[in-house]
């Protein structure tokens, strides 16, 4: 009979507060597609969504770059709750589907069983709200996440009012909370001109519309839309900086750039505006996916990581499935939300289909002929890249590539440890970048370890992409050749006192130590019954533990 | 075959290996670490950061040596000194008191502190503290930027380190190993210090030599910021870890989980939902901090003899070897396990401490199935849900 190490795990595995066949992450029109057509199959389904999301939380800029421009309604939670259902109809037919809809519950974590972890009864998340955390198991799991925007620094960008796209199409259409009065919009692909729309949609002045290119990206009829009712484009520029008095963004300063999209110097315009808008592009929400250990591959046409799906937008792991922007991001699928709709639809089949709620012939029957998506858009890295590059030589590189580190690009590619340590010396002084690039290619987590870019507590949401960009550019490497940077949890930034678990098994306090219980590995070497050849240390083991 | 290869062939960029190879490179010897991935990635890089183990037989080495890190090696290490321990319990005052008591016993100072003394010296402690230790000795580190320290002065002193290369095989000729295979290529050695962490065994079964070794998985969590403190080295409450230099608190402890690590290819390993538990530790050791922000959690694996202690012996056949695991304990006595090897590579005997305690002969007499004996064993998901557990 063997023996039981109860300083082990074993026997103490988590206990879920509930059980739920199907959850699906993310309310939007991906989840609530999934939920309602996997509802009406019969399967019980629970929908979860962060939103409203709390001040503090967004005062971090998580989940989106909200740039400290939220209103202060946004501390009324039962208001905001109210908006956020007013804002998605969708929301109230998947109640009516019979879908259990969680508003204002964040997914820190996913776990799942593993070559390393065998006492975990079935896969589970972890959930929270304000106030407390728990774990719910389930049998298959649909992740539509979203997606979050790519952001760029440049001189000034720590100044409240420096926000991200979605960041701003949240507060604006979900929380009707947006702080701003006078926008500048950086970027003027699909999303640029989106953003801007939906800003004037909502009273709000569009200062400029921002382009590095020497042309505006988008679609040319919704430019002359917006340019006919007063929004300037101004393209063939960079920022050179956000200025304002301390801490705020009051004013942009635009650099016209050369033909190779170099800023030249003597034609520089400020505008005044209360907010910076960055709407070059975004990318998957993939950190669930990580967690659950979906296989992920590089797809630049649609936002670089993305989980590997089959025709039912099935991951890599049976039991996960993904659908809308976290499944792969492009710019065609904005304005166009019968496309993840259909994702969403597609994944509640499959997940049903394969809980055995409806046959598989039935499945395919339901599903039809999908129609076919769009193809992805360009590869926006290299647009980026230009960006980063125009970025660099107005801001230089003292510029904060991550804020919550204080970390600028210059001590980024130098590798540098952090200045708190005021560390000094020669062999320090000869290490850089590329004297590492010589024992092995470019690892984000390596230099994040070394520099503490993307250490804070945005969980690396502000920085994760521009290190990239800036680690393949400085390394004369592509960014898909950059191993993807790592997700643990928790993936929300939540409190020590949120977190915990209101009540633990008795063997979890009982026999609680810091380090294995092994009797003799901290006795003093010197004491009696230590240095010795008998009895054996095995002996020692048995006669200890009993 | 190529004819490739250093004096001294170390298998494993962990915290042991790269600090043996330090010291070789320093003392001279041509050196060439093998590792498998990236250095001090593993449990080597990611650990409470500790440097108070005066129980071992490297305690006073280790003591004498961590104050002098940064300038021997040439890059931060981050190493503070002093420790405090705070006990929420007679239990764990008791705890604390062994603690210092072995430390009195190697002519350290430390002094008994009352609640008042612990409050005023970790402002985030509250009043269900009943007192607490402050040793003047011991101390902590950051084990990412040390490993990484170790690596680069390992080659500033021309050393080498191959990453991302795997041994698959060792070669033995004549008694004594020859040369090692890697996924790239073969590797001559005159020497070979086997340091592999979990993979050690592995490599001892090649040699013909048995080495009783499991493997465990851990957890730790880390907070965002926090004002620093005076004495960041603060643990108690079954917890270790530390305030990083930065503000982070980083602690781990609890429950383990034993696994298998079959082959050279690491597992996967994850956190699970024990990151509540050592939240909900964390925040009753430092009431004054309950309302911060964990921010990140992380797993390590790392590997444990029967008695938990090390295993640092230079082979008796073939007579070219030495096997190193420091037995889930590596971190903090790096500086000095990495010189006790070099020196058993070098000149077959360690000059600064007694190894007797860690030769592999005291396993002579281990069965095999030791580890089902003492139930480290793998368990599986359906013995755990049979086994239920009420609150």
């Amino acid at each position: 009979m063997a023996a039981v190490d109860r300083r082990s795990v074993a026997g103490k595995g988590p206990r879920p507060e509930r059980h739920v066949p199907l959850i699906v992450v993310g309310a939007g029109a991906a989840g609530v597609a999934a939920a309602i057509e996997a509802a009406r199959c019969g399967v019980d389904t629970m929908l979860i969504d962060e939103h409203p999301v709390d001040n503090d939380m967004m005062a971090m800029d998580v989940p989106l770059c909200f740039g400290q421009r939220m209103q202060p309604a946004v501390r009324n939670r039962a208001l905001m709750l109210e908006r956020i259902v007013e804002s998605n109809p969708a929301l109230a037919s998947a109640h009516e589907a019979g879908v259990d809809v969680q508003l204002g519950t964040y997914v820190w974590a996913a776990f799942v069983a593993g070559p390393t972890v065998q006492e975990l009864p079935s896969p589970m998340l972890g959930l929270a709200d304000e106030r407390r955390s728990w774990l719910v198991s389930y049998e298959r799991l649909i992740v539509a996440a979203g997606a979050r925007d790519v952001l760029l620094g440049f001189a000034g960008w720590e100044r409240a009012g420096t926000l991200g796209a979605s960041g701003a199409a949240a507060l604006l259409t979900r929380y009707r909370a947006l702080s701003a009065r006078r926008l500048v919009v950086v970027g003027s692909g699909a999303l640029g001109l989106h953003t801007a729309a939906l800003a004037l949609e909502h009273g709000i002045e569009v200062a400029a519309v921002v382009e590095l290119d020497d042309r505006v990206r988008g679609d040319h009829a919704a430019a002359k839309a917006l340019a006919e009712r007063g929004v300037p484009f101004v393209t063939g520029h960079t920022i050179r900086a956000a200025l304002g008095r301390v801490g705020e963004v009051e004013s942009v300063v635009l650099a016209p750039v050369d033909g190779e999209g170099r800023p030249t110097t003597g034609h520089d315009r400020e505008i005044a505006c209360d907010a910076v808008c960055l709407a070059l592009g975004l990318v998957p929400s993939v950190e669930l996916l990580h967690l659950v250990g979906a296989r992920l591959r590089f797809e630049g046409a649609r936002g670089g990581w993305v989980p590997e799906v089959d025709t039912w937008m099935r991951t890599s792991v049976p039991t996960v499935f993904a659908a809308g922007d976290c499944a792969g991001f492009h710019e065609g699928m904005l304005g166009a939300p019968e496309i993840a709709r259909e994702q969403g639809r597609l994944a509640g089949l499959g997940a049903a289909e394969s809980l055995g709620a409806l046959g598989r012939g039935e499945a395919e029957q339901r599903r039809g002929v999908p129609s076919p998506a769009p193809p992805p858009s360009a590869n926006l890295f290299g647009y980026w890249q230009a960006w980063l590059a125009s970025l660099i030589e107005t801001g230089g590189w003292s510029v904060n590539v991550c804020q919550c580190e204080e970390v600028t690009r210059r001590e980024l590619v130098e590798t540098r440890p952090p200045r708190y340590l005021k560390w000094d010396s020669p062999q320090m002084d000869a290490r850089s970048l590329a004297t590492l690039l010589r024992d092995g290619p470019v690892n984000q987590d390596q230099i994040k370890r070394l520099t503490r870019a993307g250490m804070g507590p945005c969980q690396s949401r502000r920085c994760r992409e521009q290190v990239g960009l800036l680690l393949a550019q400085a390394a004369g490497t592509s960014i898909e050749q950059i191993p993807l940077p790592t997700f643990r949890p928790p993936v929300r930034p939540l409190p020590l006192n949120v977190l915990w678990p209101a009540d633990e098994p008795s063997a979890m306090r009982d026999d609680w130590v810091s380090w294995f219980g092994i009797p003799t590995q901290f006795s003093p070497h010197w004491e009696p019954g230590m240095v010795l050849d008998e009895p054996t240390a095995h002996a020692r083991l048995i006669v200890s533990e009993e | 075959m190529t004819t490739r290869g250093a004096a001294v062939v170390i298998v494993g960029g962990g915290v042991t290996g790269l600090s043996a190879g330090w010291w070789l490179a320093r003392a001279g010897v041509d050196v060439l670490v093998l590792e498998k991935g990236i250095v001090g990635w593993e449990a080597s890089g990611r650990n409470g950061g500790g440097a108070t183990h005066v129980y071992s037989p490297f305690g006073l080495e280790e003591q004498r040596l961590w104050p002098q890190m940064d300038g021997l090696l040439g890059y931060p290490t981050e190493h503070q000194s002093f420790r405090i321990g705070v006990a929420l319990s007679e239990a764990q005052l008791a705890l604390a008191r062994r603690w210092a008591e072995i430390g009195e016993a190697r002519g350290f100072r430390w002094e008994l502190l009352d609640r008042r003394q612990v409050k005023e010296l970790v402002p985030i402690v509250g009043d269900n503290a009943i007192g607490g230790t402050y040793l003047h000795f011991g101390g902590h580190a950051n084990p990412q930027r040390t490993v990484q320290a170790y690596a680069w002065a390992l080659q500033d002193c021309g050393g080498r380190i191959l990453q991302h290369t795997t041994v698959t095989g060792l070669v033995q000729r004549g008694g004594r190993v020859s040369a090692v295979e890697t996924t790239r290529g073969t590797f001559g050695a005159d020497a070979l210090v086997v340091a592999a962490g979990p993979q050690t065994g592995l490599f001892a079964d090649m040699l013909g030599v048995a080495l009783p070794l499991a493997p465990a998985r851990v957890e730790m969590i880390a907070t965002e910021p926090i004002p620093l403190m005076g004495v960041g080295g603060v643990a108690g409450n079954g917890l270790y870890g530390r305030q990083t230099l930065r503000g982070n608190l980083v602690y781990g402890g609890g429950p383990h989980e034993w696994i298998n690590v079959p082959d050279m290819v690491t597992p996967e390993h994850r956190n699970t939902p024990l990151v509540r538990n050592l939240a909900r530790r964390l925040a009753e050791l430092f009431p004054g901090a309950a309302h911060v922000r964990m921010i990140r959690a992380w797993s390590g694996l790392v590997e444990n003899t029967p008695d938990g202690l090390p295993v640092v012996d230079r082979l008796a056949s073939p007579d070219n070897v030495v096997i190193a695991t420091m037995s889930s304990v590596g971190f903090g006595l790096s500086p000095a396990s990495g010189r006790a090897i070099s020196e058993l590579v070098q000149h077959g005997h360690c000059s600064f401490a007694d190894l007797r305690a860690l030769a592999l002969s005291r396993f002579a007499d281990t069965p095999a199935d030791w580890r089902e004996r003492a139930g480290w064993v793998a368990t599986r998901a359906e013995v755990a849900l049979a086994a239920g557990g009420d609150s």
